[in-house]
């Protein structure tokens, strides 16, 4: 029986014992002279994970008596979260090279995050969910504090580790009064707890777990911690930290809330309906004054996760769809922006200041291009693929009954706009300055024109969003029926 | 009252002024002390329940490295723990109304308590009659394996992380070479010369 058990767990077996062998050998040869090689193995490495996992689809598989599920949904959120890695580590491997950041545990904890995660959108039972969400969050610890010689990366490691844990907290309390009151941690069997009626204490823990992955996802109002991590970390980290964990946390919300809590939408809809709004509103107006890109991508990020959650709180399938696109269409935006923000140096040096992009149209107008097609997308203009994430949201909310939630999404988008668009305004009609540094490296440069080919390019007849609303649609399918 | 009913209270004060002793001693050593004197107890009452295993390592593990450990922190560091309690009490209000609210939230949650219709299917079966080392062992290394090795990868990042983010390799050092050390040859090290009064080398 274990055997069988092991063969389903098999590439998160593979991607731990590959991290824990590469530790050694790096430990007992060159130690950082590897990091470079190393990074790249690993990209390579979550690359044909995913190529494996997206290949051998073999419908909906249960392990260890239910406490992990390979199913559809799993594997389209675990083939989102190992190519979007892979991205962004092919994309730091020179940033954090030419800043003497490039550790060989940097790679090797990326692994173990990404493990983590794995785990987190497989889990079937409340501690297989804790124990991968520990391992990823302890692990982006560390990387978020990676530059231990500034003082600002050492506040975001510190300050996400004490808020991680106080969430942690919060989300164990929750899982304790589930436990409690359903006599089981199996998700399967609390939703048999919840089919005859729901008992208060229950509704008590559904509240502290659903407080739990708020601050996981950085949805308002749990958001405190992101502005300061985003800017604290290492550029290349806080592109990590925009992209899988935000896919991992969302597929196990989406997880929790249906497998365990499927029988009760409507007492989870309201709390998801006002996360998104908040998450939605805030993510716009906060925003508005910052000047530094990488606090405005933190905020642009928390209301790119109110979006996310209005598909869910619809409650539906199609909800559960439209989730999964907005988060496969959100990761893509975000690798191609960031590869764009770990070009901007100025003398050599990373400029995070929007201001610095002044007139960059003039020096970089191909980069600029990009910037511009990632910007509208974000902001959500009609051709660019971020416009069919926001429409398949806003569509899902509608159906499921939650005309409010959409109207408040379309105000809140148009708000958001002006944020992306001013930098638009930098780059093109902005004063004349001490222009960035000209030449972007090969690795980024491609990076950026492959994602602003797919972000441009989406709505041409017969790309048709590159196939991805069936692969959607089924993964949906299976986690709701 | 039983020898039981005594046990078990004897315990469970002697843990409860263990706890409220580590929060309001004015001596930091002293409320490490205290502590360990609450942990000490718990161990008292998993005894009293049966479960001789945890009262075992909560003695080993928390007594015997958590709690010495803590105590070597609080004397070698160098913590003002006055101006500590200083700024928690400015706070001491807002965190007091947040705890009253919590407690009646889960006074009203908690006052209604009972299982959901049909636990007596959900909750797990006793492992049978065992001594409680056996029946963990059993449960740890078979159902919940994969939690148990999932636990082990989290140390290991946790471990990992420690050196990341303290290790420093130092280059202006003059580094202890044992191999160079053991084959110093005296003979060859050192050389006697006479020197004569008045003139030098």
């Amino acid at each position: 029986m274990i055997s069988a058990d092991i063969q389903i767990l098999m590439p998160e077996i593979l991607l731990s014992i590959y991290a824990m062998a590469a530790l050694i050998g790096a430990v007992y040869t060159s130690k950082d002279a590897a990091a470079p090689a190393l990074t790249w193995a690993t990209a390579g490495l979550f690359v044909l994970m995913a190529v494996w996992i997206g290949i051998n689809g073999l419908g909906t598989r249960v392990a260890f008596e239910g406490m992990f599920v390979d199913d559809g949904f799993a594997r389209f959120a675990k083939v989102t979260i190992l190519l979007s890695a892979a991205a962004v580590l092919l994309m730091s491997e020179g940033y954090m090279q030419r800043r003497g950041l490039l550790r060989f545990e940097y790679p090797l904890l990326v692994a173990l995050a990404v493990v983590g995660m794995m785990v987190m959108v497989s889990a079937g039972d409340l501690m297989a969910l804790y124990m991968g969400l520990e391992l990823q969050s302890l692990s982006l610890y560390v990387v978020a504090a990676l530059r231990r010689d500034s003082v600002k990366s050492t506040e975001a490691g510190l300050k996400y580790f004490v808020l991680g844990a106080l969430s942690s907290g919060l989300l164990l309390y929750g899982a304790s009064l589930t436990y409690g009151f359903a006599g089981t941690t199996l998700f399967s069997g609390i939703i048999e707890a919840t089919a005859h009626e729901l008992s208060l204490g229950l509704l008590f823990g559904l509240v502290f777990l659903l407080a739990g992955f708020a601050f996981k996802v950085s949805a308002a109002p749990f958001h405190m911690w992101t502005p300061d991590v985003y800017e604290g970390s290492p550029t290349p980290v806080t592109a990590f930290f925009a992209t899988a964990p935000k896919v991992a946390a969302m597929a196990l919300f989406a997880r929790v809330v249906h497998d365990a809590f499927g029988g009760i939408v409507v007492e989870w809809q309201q709390i998801v309906a006002f996360l998104a709004v908040v998450s939605m509103f805030l993510g716009a107006i906060a925003a508005i004054g910052q000047t530094d890109i990488k606090r405005l991508m933190a905020y642009s990020s928390i209301a790119h996760m109110g979006f996310a959650l209005m598909g869910l709180a619809a409650g539906t399938q199609e909800g559960v769809k439209a989730m999964l696109i907005y988060m496969a269409i959100y990761v893509t935006m975000n690798i191609g922006t960031f590869a764009l923000i770990l070009t901007m140096q100025k003398d050599s040096r990373p400029v995070t200041d929007i201001r610095a992009l002044n007139s960059y149209s003039t020096k970089e107008p191909l980069l600029a291009m990009i910037m511009l097609i990632m910007m509208f997308s974000l902001a959500g203009v009609p051709p660019m693929l971020g416009f069919f994430g926001k429409y398949a949201v806003l569509l899902a909310a509608y159906q499921g009954g939650l005309a409010w939630l959409a109207v408040a999404g379309v105000i809140a988008s148009v708000i958001g706009a002006f944020y992306y668009l001013r930098i638009v305004y930098f780059m093109y009609f902005g004063e004349d300055s001490d222009a960035l540094d000209g030449r972007a490296p090969f690795v980024l440069r491609s990076m950026a024109i492959a994602t602003g080919l797919i972000v441009g390019l989406a709505w041409v007849p017969g790309v048709n969003l590159f196939g991805i609303d069936p692969i959607a649609a089924a993964a949906a399918a299976t986690l709701v029926n | 009252m039983t020898v039981f009913a005594f046990t078990f209270y004897l315990f469970a004060i002697t843990t409860i002024v263990g706890g409220l002793f580590t929060v309001i001693s004015r001596n930091p050593v002293h409320s490490v002390l205290w502590l360990i004197l609450a942990f000490l107890s718990s161990a008292g009452l998993f005894v009293t329940l049966g479960a001789e295993f945890v009262a075992m390592l909560l003695i080993i593990v928390y007594v015997g490295a958590v709690a010495v450990l803590f105590l070597f922190v609080v004397m070698m560091l160098d913590v003002d723990f006055a101006e500590l309690k200083a700024e928690m009490a400015r706070y001491m209000p807002l965190a007091l109304l947040i705890g009253v609210v919590i407690i009646m939230q889960l006074a009203i949650a908690l006052g209604v308590w009972g299982f959901s219709d049909g636990v007596e299917g959900r909750i797990a079966a006793p492992v049978g009659d065992m001594e409680n080392t056996a029946a963990l062992g059993l449960l740890i290394y078979d159902k919940y394996i994969m939690l148990f090795q999932l636990a082990g990868l989290i140390l290991l990042v946790a471990m990992i992380g420690a050196i990341v983010l303290t290790l420093r390799h130092r280059v202006d050092i003059k580094r202890q070479n044992v191999l160079a050390q053991m084959y110093r040859d005296p003979a060859k090290a050192m050389e006697l010369r006479d020197v004569k009064p008045g003139q030098g080398l």
